[in-house]
């Protein structure tokens, strides 16, 4: 029997250009890039140079202030550059791929008799471990933490989001060993979360895990919002985080030893021109499939969907743990007095646009911002979006005074800067709100470190 | 419109941080983005947002506050010929009374606005727009005869003091209205209470007041029946205006055909203006709700427990009169200065409805109750929110001891 709750707080942003379930086909390309920007949390340290010959699963780079936090190459080939910004900073190493991959030697796993440090060291060397997000801070897992409960979310419930069954179709096998494992990784549950609206997808149940569901408004997609109704975290606590989407490529690295980081990854959003799903390798560049598939002119590239994606170039690389391509038109022409004019066809959630006598509309939303960034004035509009029992604006003052004590009292343990993506896009005043609880999370942990 | 956008393109340069007229920054930044809504896309976080921003807001509150500002100027002219007893038609009354209202509406913004330009250049930030709705509520809190020059330095005296000292828009404690009016009420009180303010008797070559003419307002004729006991026969003739057929019928408050502070009378247009706000999500439902069950606890209690006529007044005919109406919906309302957690809203609205009543009865030296309640509350309000964060945190605080 599993437990089921409904989230009536949220809203769900309706887009147009849906991705209806085509394939697209295998994207494959002879460059590949992983950047370090896209692991919150990890101090780069290189393990290759320029010009070194790496097979996949092979580690390209890791955190200096945990070595067992690996992140690995895609595919086999050679390191063809490391380009740095300011500071020296790593923004990409990238790949020049073989032809055919070559993975690297890392045994099989025994499910069976295998215990959790066998486990944590598969994880860590196989280059899966940074698939797992840790809470608090919502930072790439290090082997070493022991979760109190792992959560597996099986929701997509995001603007254009993919649809998860397609997307996981055929990977049986894989995902039942990935639960498997994960279990061996908590004295705690392993908890896999539904979409009641939608088909049950088989696949993800499983003996060692138990079966959540959610209906209602997105944010139900958002593992921060499933873990509040589920068992909220105190301080002190850690809960492991997975995408259901990434658990075939666990599971493979279990079953085969071979570290194959393959999605079935959504397209869609107004300027791409044919959506659908497109099966490609993380860190392939984008540059022939979007030159085909987007109109890119004064259009944005998000690898993730509109709340919470990464901006990437036409001509960039699929960032790490995203399985969506989202192509917008960007918003950067003024209107004149748009804020005075009823506003029959702007988005709005709240109903001081007249656009809520169509609340079944799609919308092709640009990226403006429909005004200058303000101080906080209106109140209780963050809470709308928040299903969870903290005090959204509160806790963002604490953050905003570098009041450590507060923000831990408000539930700063709790979230992450995603579960404010909602509020973000809502609020009146325009302020970066995942940015700042980003910037808390970081002072945080300096702290607590 | 591309030769306004060319306007500000052209003159932008000359404001920038480097060019000659940089004080001016603020204004012409102001009424661009007033004029086009700037071209500015997400940088970090979310794609998209909301079509919403505080010009919206803004200007979502002032819509709301037209029909009593309407019927307000209306109400002028009805009163100030009604006066001498002159025939007069609906546009010749709301004429006289957009001549009057006009100029106060002028000086307001312009005291106000002045006021937050020169600290927006100092501080170097974009204007902000909550004086937009200021600047309109403070004309519609006042008598219709206070002099012009007492209109701005009130005004000047609550952006400076009741906003500006304590870090702008957004972190006032006070709302900057009610503190305007404060100031003024208490600075000049000859021009701010009694019997000369509330109706426009100047300007009539030669005309006579009618017989009995009476300029007090509904609250001033009430106080004076404190202390005179129930069935006194010297309130007779002062409760007889609130029978049904008097001056302050229930009717009449309730539409507003009473003199007072220009737009606060009329209760069926201020109530009008609460729905529209509560409707477009604006205005909090919360506040107005408590505030207005809050004023009618008390004034039932006084209903119940009456020793004069001003304490058992009909409660609901009691909440019709004076700013209690527009107190209600558009001051205490104010984001900023009320309680900012959805909890602390309803004990904020029901102890500033409750407080107004029983200031405006218990010391009818302060006819207005409402405001000095509101303020208060206001003063209140972070008292308020800090039991309800610590609610918050004890309940986690509690769930971490028991894991």
């Amino acid at each position: 029997m599993s437990q089921s709750f409904k989230i009536r707080k949220g809203h769900n942003i309706k887009l147009v250009g849906e991705a209806p379930n085509k394939d697209l086909g295998n994207i494959t390309t002879t460059t590949y890039a992983v950047s370090p920007l896209d692991f919150p949390g990890i101090t780069p340290k290189l393990a290759v140079k320029a010009g070194e010959k790496v097979q996949a699963g092979d580690v390209l780079f890791f955190d200096k202030d945990r070595p067992e936090v690996k992140i690995c190459s895609p595919v086999s080939g050679e390191v063809a550059e490391v380009k740095r910004g300011a500071k020296r900073k790593i923004l990409q190493v990238v790949v020049l791929a073989d032809s055919t991959i070559t993975y690297a030697d890392h045994v099989p796993f025994d499910l069976k008799s295998g215990d959790r440090a066998a486990a944590a060291d598969h994880f860590a060397n196989t280059g899966v471990g940074a698939l797992i997000t840790s809470r608090p801070y919502g930072v790439v897992a290090a082997m070493s933490e022991e979760p109190r409960d792992i959560f597996v979310n099986g929701i997509q419930s995001g603007p254009l989001a993919g649809d998860l069954a397609y997307q996981l179709e055929g990977k049986e096998v894989e995902i039942a060993a990935a639960i498997e494992a994960l279990a061996l990784m908590t004295t705690g549950k392993v908890y896999v979360s539904q979409d009641a609206e939608l088909p049950a997808i088989a696949a993800l149940k499983h003996a060692k895990a138990t079966a959540i569901s959610f209906s209602g408004k997105h944010p139900k997609g958002l593992v921060g919002t499933q873990i509040a109704q589920v068992a909220p975290m105190s301080k002190g606590e850690i809960v492991w985080t997975v995408n259901a989407i990434d658990l075939p490529v666990i599971g493979r690295a279990f079953l085969k030893g071979e570290y194959a980081p393959e999605y079935k990854v959504v397209v869609a959003g107004s300027r791409i021109i044919n959506a659908g799903y497109a099966t490609m390798l993380q860190g392939v560049s984008l540059t022939n499939f979007l030159g085909a598939h987007a109109n890119a002119d004064n259009a944005r590239f998000i690898a993730g969907d509109v709340l919470t994606g990464t901006q990437i170039d036409a001509t960039g690389f699929l960032s790490f743990g995203k399985s969506q391509i989202t192509a917008i038109p960007e918003g950067n022409q003024t209107e004149f007095f748009g804020w005075v004019l009823p506003g029959f066809g702007k988005f709005s959630t709240n109903r001081a646009f007249w656009a809520w006598l169509f609340p079944n509309r799609k919308y092709d939303l640009d990226t403006n911002l429909h005004g200058e960034e303000r101080a906080f004035v209106v109140t209780g509009e963050y809470d709308k979006f928040i299903p969870m029992d903290i005090l959204p604006q509160q806790l963002l003052r604490s953050i905003l005074i570098g009041d450590i004590e507060k923000m831990e009292q408000l539930g700063i343990y709790e979230v992450v800067p995603e579960d404010f993506a909602l509020a973000e896009v809502a609020c009146t005043s325009k302020l970066p709100l995942q940015e700042i609880v980003r910037n808390g999370l970081n002072d945080l942990r300096k702290e607590m470190i | 419109m591309k030769f306004v956008q060319n306007i500000f393109d052209q003159t932008r340069p000359l404001v920038e941080k480097d060019g000659k007229r940089n004080i001016f920054y603020p204004l012409h930044n102001a009424i661009e983005t007033m004029a086009f809504v700037p071209n500015h896309t997400a940088k970090s976080g979310a794609h998209v947002r909301d079509a919403i921003d505080l010009k919206r807001t803004m200007v979502t509150v002032i819509f709301a506050m037209v029909p009593a500002l309407l019927f307000g100027m209306w109400n002028i002219g009805r009163l100030h010929y009604g006066a001498f007893n002159m025939e007069s038609t609906l546009i010749e009354n709301f004429l006289f009374g957009a001549m009057k209202m006009l100029p106060l509406i002028t000086v307001t913004y312009a005291a106000g606005l002045g006021v937050e330009i020169f600290f927006a250049w100092k501080r170097n930030h974009a204007v902000n727009e909550g004086f937009l709705v200021s600047g309109l509520l403070i004309p519609m809190i006042m008598p219709v005869d206070i002099p012009l020059w007492m209109v701005a330095v009130s005004t000047v005296f609550a952006v400076l003091i009741g906003k500006e000292v304590f870090g702008g828009t957004g972190m006032n404690l006070l709302n900057p209205a009610l503190t305007a009016r404060a100031f003024a009420f208490f600075a000049y009180p000859t021009w701010m209470s009694g019997d000369q303010v509330w109706i426009n008797t100047k300007g009539e070559e030669g005309a006579q007041l009618v017989d009995g003419y009476s300029g007090a307002t509904a609250m001033g004729d009430l106080a004076t029946t404190v202390g005179q006991g129930l069935d006194n026969p010297a309130t007779n003739a002062v409760m007889a205006e609130f029978g049904s057929e008097g001056t302050y019928s229930l009717l009449n408050a309730f539409l507003g055909l009473i003199p007072g502070s220009i737009g606060e009378t009329s209760a069926l247009l201020i109530l009008l203006g609460g729905l529209f706000l509560i409707f477009k999500g604006v205005g909090s439902w919360r506040i107005m709700l408590s505030f207005f069950v809050g004023g009618l606890v008390m004034a039932g209690i006084f209903n119940a427990f009456a020793v004069n006529e001003f304490m058992a007044l009909n409660p609901i005919h009691q909440l019709m009169l004076g700013g209690f109406m527009f107190g209600m919906v558009f001051m205490a309302t104010d984001p900023v200065s009320a309680a900012q957690t959805e909890t602390g809203k309803y004990i904020y609205g029901f102890l500033a409805g409750f407080f107004g009543i029983m200031i405006r009865v218990f010391n009818p030296a302060y006819p207005e109750g409402i405001m000095l309640a509101i303020l208060f509350m206001n003063v209140m309000a972070p008292l308020i929110d800090h039991y309800v964060v610590e609610a918050n945190i004890k309940r986690r605080a509690k769930r971490l001891a028991n894991a």
